[in-house]
């Protein structure tokens, strides 16, 4: 297989496989959640849960005071990464053909100075959480595998793809396989792994703030 | 070969001037990225070159590599040094027809054992015994394999010899191949293209005369003087890429102010030739200057690599399709799990036995 083949490949089979992966592993793991259920609560309920709920989901994405230094660090830095990763991935023009070959609709893009800018900043951040996870004592104590591989598949696309859009260390060629590539072992290990996060998240706030809402509390 | 049939002898004859090839040499010494000091060299040993005897065998083929040469804006240099060979058979260009022109190749094959030039365009069926393309009653893959022996060097001309090319192209009814996948003890060239470039066939064949020897060659055994760099890297619209302005469609204002033609399907990216620098048409232009983007034709498998107005960066096969089967398939999987994992809780709480005092 020339490398024209192989482009060829992760352009369509490849990129087939993953999306079949991830698309029946993630629809898989979130109905499965939502359809283990909890017992029917027979106490009265002193607030809203879906209030509550949808309040948690924006709240924890928000920096608290209450928060000590290291707290502050990490979800500083996780906000920016994320920011700069969704921006990315989701308003740069190349993304946009993508997204629109598979919806069918397409949006502007944002100019690639903008574009730059959030993708170092997603690097940044991830290398700054990776570092901090290194010297942080408590950190390093709770990290296992699974949180190198997660952040290893998170950071090679933005890094091939950042390389690509600039042309850095390699030929186009070879730089647009590996990026597509990295997104594809990012496809496919994604619904197995804490990378799940990405839709269970939503459901794990929402939740929690549910249950403090059902019980009258505050948040 | 006679004496007097010295490039040099040739020109002057042609009306030539020492002037005119000096500057001949010189472009063709720096297209060929070769050392200032190379211009010389190259007209001292092009001056005192004989022709060499050039077999020219055309198989599964459209003559558009003919055509890019024949028709390449004329009369250049580059084509007189073309005539400076000594073209034996081609059996498109050659006035000899039937029993003559198959003669004159056997005479030139034995003629010139060990030190012809093999130039091929074309690809080679090999299906059914490579019944699907013959010349004189012979496949063009015995004639290749004969043909192949006693040449010196073989240049595959034009994407079809040195990849394939479209004869190729899936699902390739006559099982199609490059020169490459057929010859394997000599030294092979390949000018892809389709066509390829007029002044780098005669590149190469500059380079052949004075040196010796082929030029240095990439991975795809492509002379690495023109095809070392991608359109992209020397696209004129390249500042437009890198600013992220792409036109939309082809008469937008986008394509009316030049901007880069990515999201049209271009394949300049990954493609690797000389149009950028060499131009087409005495140097009128390239496919991009008017304003149609690259379809990556001197890479090997660019008619089976997508469609050619679908962007690098955008799936080529349906990928929404597949994620509504997955999507279905996932909701029954957990629907499926879900209600076994329920019918376990109903058993274990059927089978749950109460604790009693008495139990205690």
């Amino acid at each position: 297989m020339n490398p024209q083949e192989l482009l060829y490949w992760v352009r369509g089979t490849g990129l087939q496989i993953a999306a079949a992966v991830f698309v029946s592993g993630m629809s898989y793991r979130m109905l499965h959640l939502v359809l283990l259920g909890r017992k029917k609560s027979l106490a009265t309920p002193r607030g809203s849960e879906w209030r509550s709920g949808l309040r948690t989901i924006w709240r924890r994405s928000l920096v608290m005071p209450e928060l000590t230094a290291r707290g502050r660090f990490t979800v500083t830095a996780g906000s920016l990464f994320h920011l700069g990763f969704f921006i990315t991935l989701l308003f740069l023009s190349q993304h946009i053909d993508v997204l629109r070959a598979i919806l069918g609709f397409g949006w502007p893009a944002l100019p690639r100075g903008v574009i730059d800018i959030t993708a170092i900043l997603s690097i940044a951040a991830l290398i700054a959480l990776l570092a901090h996870r290194f010297m942080d004592p408590v950190k390093r104590l709770l990290s296992d595998f699974q949180d190198y591989l997660s952040w290893t598949l998170t950071f090679l696309p933005l890094l091939t793809g950042f390389m690509l859009l600039r042309g850095i260390g390699f030929d186009y060629l070879t730089l647009l396989i590996l990026h597509t590539l990295s997104i594809e072992l990012l496809l496919v290990v994604a619904p197995f792994t804490k990378l799940a996060h990405m839709l269970s998240i939503f459901a794990a706030r929402w939740y929690n703030g549910a249950i403090a809402g059902f019980k009258g509390v505050k948040v | 070969m006679k004496d007097h049939d010295t490039l040099e002898h040739r020109l002057a004859e042609q009306g030539i001037s020492r002037r005119s090839f000096l500057k001949f040499c010189a472009a063709m010494a720096s297209l060929m990225a070769l050392p200032p000091g190379s211009a010389t060299a190259i007209a001292a040993a092009l001056a005192q070159a004989k022709r060499p005897s050039v077999i020219w065998l055309s198989f599964q083929e459209c003559t558009g590599c003919t055509e890019s040469l024949t028709r390449s804006h004329s009369p250049t240099l580059e084509s007189l040094i073309f005539d400076m060979i000594s073209l034996d058979y081609h059996h498109t260009l050659q006035a000899a027809s039937g029993f003559a022109a198959e003669k004159s190749r056997d005479d030139a094959m034995k003629e010139y054992y060990g030190k012809y030039l093999l130039l091929v365009d074309g690809s080679i069926p090999t299906k059914n015994g490579g019944a699907y393309s013959t010349i004189a009653g012979r496949s063009n893959l015995d004639l290749l394999q004969e043909a192949a022996k006693g040449a010196a060097a073989i240049v595959a001309v034009g994407t079809c010899a040195a990849f394939g090319g479209l004869p190729m192209a899936r699902p390739n009814p006559t099982g199609a191949v490059a020169v490459s996948d057929l010859i394997k003890d000599k030294p092979i060239i390949n000018i892809s293209g389709c066509p390829p470039i007029p002044a780098v066939i005669t590149g190469v064949l500059a380079h052949y005369l004075t040196f010796g020897e082929l030029p240095a060659l990439d991975e795809l055994g492509r002379p690495k003087a023109f095809y070392a760099e991608t359109i992209h890297d020397r696209c004129y619209r390249r500042p437009f890429y890198d600013q992220g302005k792409f036109a939309k469609t082809f008469d937008d204002e986008g394509a009316r102010n030049g901007w880069c033609l990515y999201e049209l399907g271009c394949k300049g990216p990954t493609t690797r030739n000389a149009c950028t620098t060499t131009k087409w048409n005495g140097g009128a232009g390239f496919p991009i200057e008017a304003g149609h983007g690259c379809l990556g034709c001197s890479e090997p498998n660019f008619w089976d690599a997508g469609s050619f107005y679908t962007p690098l960066s955008a799936p080529t096969a349906d990928i929404t399709t597949v994620a509504k089967i997955a999507a279905v398939a996932g909701v029954g999987a957990a629907v499926a799990l879900g209600a076994l994992d329920r019918a376990k809780k109903r058993q274990a709480q059927q089978a749950h036995e109460k604790l009693t005092v008495k139990d205690l």
